[in-house]
């Protein structure tokens, strides 16, 4: 059976090649500092369940140490120049789009065949993954068609890909850097302190206010961590199941559907969620890490408003 | 009595995010502090967030799409995508971005959430489009227009994924929605909660959209209008 053991080997070896890459790349002052970053992710990524709990986090530890003081800088591997790129795209017209289109095709059509027809029956994939199984197979015929269309320099595909890594840096890395803080937010009680505090300002007997402070406690306490997953158990424990379930009566399954996503208004306004705000902004090479959330905030204001009645109404008067 | 002081940990967060510290100490310092108020010792403090992080590697999983992106950059795919808009006379910035919205939100409700996204496809093809829909619109692009345009394309992104992924019963949300509750003893059916996100889903697509049409309104205005000396020379020519 293929498991995401297979695509961490196949992202460490990417990993381990830009890493190699760096190295050799005079051009940048920093290269070593961008060499042992990849490589760290690179081990991680190939041995991580070999090097013990410690040993991962000394691991965190050496990345964001790289990451914060400053080793690490943008590299500027040889590629081809505006004027070339703009020949290139008349040359080839839209035919272009096919191989960019290989990878989400075979995602898509990939997973729809596992799941709907025998083929998902016979287990290839661990369970669950199979969009990501496909995700790895996609990339793999893309740059296959690519080499067979266009026939670029053998290393171009990893300098190419070294090129928006380092474009990235270490926003790369982030989002599973904050995974990890809520974790040890967990582990250190902070949900049962935050859903206690919570408690402690709902006014009794009004469901409206109830309701808002649930809402808005889904919403900022999501903000703080990144992720409405973490919120979700801690305000349906404080406020959801105790005083809406059980205290007024709502309807459970709007209470927890809604609810988780009044959360997700609170993941469009914070730079916790950082794969959703601050990697996008640094893939689109914005000037302002925060542009993306500031465009959000507008569109996730009302929703939040729009989700508090959407509760309020079809959880107690339908 | 609550031990308030892990809490701590989540003040310095927010105070490194807004002093724009650099976030990967920032997350590491708040990581280690607060684990140690919490009364761990530090080696149990460093061995939690290196096993966390160790359980959370899918997430670095979506770069291996880097290399493909890459490779077609370096043969003009960015240049080719704003081509194909300006081939369309009647595209515009917030026309193509409703229609990425709703191919979002309706593929994510269909369980194909992760075909799409900030890697694959945003900035590949729909930044490039948007860009070049907007200087249609608006001529040639300031530095914060195109910021603005280009925050907005991630931005849509972000909000069709959210507000459609949970009308597939069979995702992670769902299923932590369903766990909790069931363990209070409301045992509700996957399909039962994800109904209840469809309301969420139209309200999004509305309020998203809505802005979106306003953006193609500010692009449009702030064109200024073309100097008639430029044009007197063209004729000239």
């Amino acid at each position: 059976m293929i498991t995401l053991q297979w695509l961490y080997a196949l992202a460490g070896a990417m990993f381990a090649a830009i890493a190699l890459l760096s190295v050799a790349d005079r051009s940048n002052p920093k290269r070593f500092g961008n060499a042992a970053f990849w490589g760290l992710m690179a081990l991680s990524l190939l041995a991580g369940d070999r090097i013990g709990d410690f040993g991962n986090g000394l691991l965190v530890l050496g990345l964001a140490g790289l990451a914060g003081f400053g080793f690490i800088g943008r590299s500027h591997p040889s590629t081809t120049s505006d004027e070339e790129r703009v020949r290139w795209s008349e040359r080839l017209g839209n035919k272009l789009f096919l191989p960019a289109l290989i990878i989400p095709a075979t995602a898509l059509i990939g997973t729809l065949f596992y799941n709907y027809t025998a083929i998902g029956e016979y287990g290839w994939f661990e369970a669950k993954r199979e969009t990501y199984m496909f995700l790895g197979l996609g990339v793999l015929l893309a740059i296959a068609a690519i080499f067979l269309w266009l026939r670029p320099p053998a290393l171009a595909p990893l300098q190419e890909g070294r090129r928006l890594i380092d474009a990235i840096g270490w926003a790369a890395v982030l989002p599973q850097m904050l995974a990890a803080l809520g974790v040890l937010f967990a582990a250190a009680g902070v949900g049962t302190i935050i859903g206690e505090l919570t408690q402690s300002v709902i006014p009794r007997g009004s469901i409206f206010l109830t309701v808002v402070v649930f809402g808005l406690g889904m919403a900022i306490f999501t903000m703080i961590m990144g992720n409405a997953f973490a919120a979700f158990p801690v305000m349906a424990t404080a406020i959801g199941v105790p005083l809406l379930i059980q205290g007024y009566g709502g309807d459970a399954a709007v209470i927890g559907a809604v609810g988780m996503l009044a959360g997700f208004c609170g993941t469009l306004m914070t730079p916790m969620a950082a794969n959703f705000n601050l990697v996008p902004a640094a893939l689109l090479e914005l000037k302002d890490q925060y542009g993306v959330v500031k465009v959000q905030i507008a569109t996730a204001l009302p929703l939040l408003a729009v989700n508090i009645l959407i509760i309020y109404v079809a959880g107690f008067h339908l | 009595m609550t031990n308030y002081w892990p809490l701590l940990g989540i003040l310095l967060v927010v105070a490194g995010f807004a002093l724009r510290l650099n976030p990967m100490l920032v997350v590491t310092a708040a990581a280690i502090v607060t684990g140690l108020l919490a009364g761990m010792d530090i080696v149990e403090v460093i061995s939690t967030f290196g096993k966390a992080f160790n359980d959370n590697r899918i997430i670095a999983i979506v770069w291996i799409v880097l290399p493909v992106i890459g490779l077609l950059e370096r043969h003009g795919l960015q240049q080719r995508a704003a081509t194909l808009i300006r081939g369309f006379k009647k595209a515009t910035t917030g026309k193509l971005l409703i229609f990425y919205l709703a191919y979002r939100q309706i593929t994510a409700a269909i369980g194909l959430h992760s075909t799409a996204g900030h890697p694959q496809t945003v900035r590949p093809l729909v930044a490039p489009m948007a860009l070049a829909a907007a200087e249609k619109q608006h001529g040639e692009l300031d530095e914060e227009t195109a910021e603005t345009v280009k925050a907005y394309s991630a931005g849509t992104d972000n909000v069709g994924l959210f507000f459609g992924e949970d009308i597939f019963f069979a995702i992670g949300s769902i299923v932590l929605i369903q766990q909790t509750l069931a363990t209070y003893g409301y045992n509700l059916a996957p399909l039962h909660l994800a109904v209840w996100a469809i309301p969420t889903a139209i309200f999004a697509f509305m309020i998203h959209g809505t802005r979106l049409v306003l953006l193609d309104r500010r692009l449009a205005r702030r064109r200024g209008p073309v100097p008639p000396i430029a044009q007197t020379a063209e004729v000239g020519e």
